[in-house]
């Protein structure tokens, strides 16, 4: 039986070919490469079409890769209760930009995800209703995962010492 | 506000004791108010447990029955600060939750003790990053520290017991309460930016 995760990848090459850059299911997990500016249509292919039905994001998160361009990857994962199937989606997103948009319309789960991943990478979620800091304090600086913060920075929000 | 003249307070009672064991009285014991306020204050302890972290699974061991910190006086947690004479703080403290420490801390009333329980608390401990505060001093004044990763039940029971002898030796100050920490005159210390 041919595994569902590359019947995915078919499924979505097959319908959305000029927005996927890229595919593979090496050791069973299925991933693509897409082009930043179609998440939002991927998303709603990958939730909406009957041989897909991926009804759940349940991670989004990115990566700093600093010395390549485009630099930031933010990396979606769906799950599909109904089939018992995971699905990777990867798009790179350039530092002067820094944007990508939004999936909470579809996905109201991606809320606090697309919060996190704009507080430690700043990367923004275009769409998004309420983009603020979900673990940091507002008077922090700066996004400390990405790769360039230095780790012996210091922002005492309170205290004389620190 | 006017301090009173130790001395003539000290013959005032001796006089009384005096007059007491001519009418009459067979024994008498002496001691001053101050001592006897430490010493029921270091034995009944109420304290709170500010648990953020793994070190709350050592805190559930100490107070637990095996080590028992009910052996000291010190077993009856109260979950609010106003009722509260020691603060525990237990586990990794972030910059974000700084403010919330220091806003329990000002709602216990005075007399009121910290003890910094765990690495965490006294430094930082493992954690030297954006996130952590570097030792819970640089918000509140601790009392005791009691390092450790988590720190061992005995290394808490003995914090408690130096804790104790502290407060049996404490003198109430003049204006009745402790200095809170924007009145201490702080070393500053500037960490190096990268």
């Amino acid at each position: 039986m041919e595994d569902y995760g590359s019947q995915a990848l078919r499924r979505l090459l097959e319908a959305l070919s000029d927005a996927v850059l890229e595919t593979h299911a090496k050791l069973g997990d299925a991933t693509a490469q897409i082009d930043a500016s179609r998440i939002v249509d991927v998303a709603r292919l990958l939730r909406d079409d009957p041989d897909l039905q991926f009804e759940m994001l349940t991670d989004l998160t990115c990566v700093d890769y600093i010395e390549q361009q485009p630099r930031f990857e933010v990396v979606y994962h769906f799950y599909s209760v109904a089939r018992n199937r995971r699905v990777r989606i990867k798009a790179r997103v350039a530092a002067d930009v820094c944007q990508i948009d939004s999936l909470i319309d579809l996905y109201p789960s991606a809320d606090w995800m697309e919060r996190e991943v704009w507080d430690m990478y700043g990367v923004r979620f275009e769409g998004h209703p309420d983009l603020r800091r979900l673990l940091l304090y507002e008077e922090f600086e700066g996004h400390p995962l990405r790769k360039d913060y230095p780790k012996e920075r210091r922002q005492p929000l309170v205290g004389p010492r620190n | 506000m006017a301090v009173p003249d130790r001395q003539a307070v000290a013959a005032r009672h001796n006089q009384r004791a005096i007059e007491f064991l001519r009418e009459g009285g067979d024994s008498l014991v002496t001691t001053k108010v101050e001592s006897l306020f430490n010493w029921s204050r270091k034995y009944s302890m109420f304290l709170y447990p500010f648990v953020t972290a793994c070190c709350g699974m050592e805190f559930m061991s100490v107070a637990g029955p095996r080590y028992d910190l009910d052996r000291f006086g010190c077993a009856l947690p109260r979950f609010s600060p106003r009722q509260s004479d020691l603060l525990m703080v237990v586990g990794t403290i972030t910059h974000r939750q700084g403010p919330i420490l220091k806003k329990v801390y000002d709602q216990m009333a005075e007399p009121k003790w910290v003890m910094a329980f765990g690495a965490c608390t006294c430094s930082g401990g493992p954690y030297n990053n954006y996130a952590v505060v570097q030792g819970i001093d640089t918000i509140i004044p601790v009392d005791i520290y009691v390092p450790g990763c988590p720190p061992r039940p005995e290394a808490v029971l003995e914090g408690l017991m130096k804790l104790q002898a502290r407060v049996q030796n404490e003198r109430v100050p003049a204006d009745g309460r402790h200095k809170e920490i924007d009145e201490l005159q702080l070393p500053v210390i500037e960490k190096p930016v990268a």
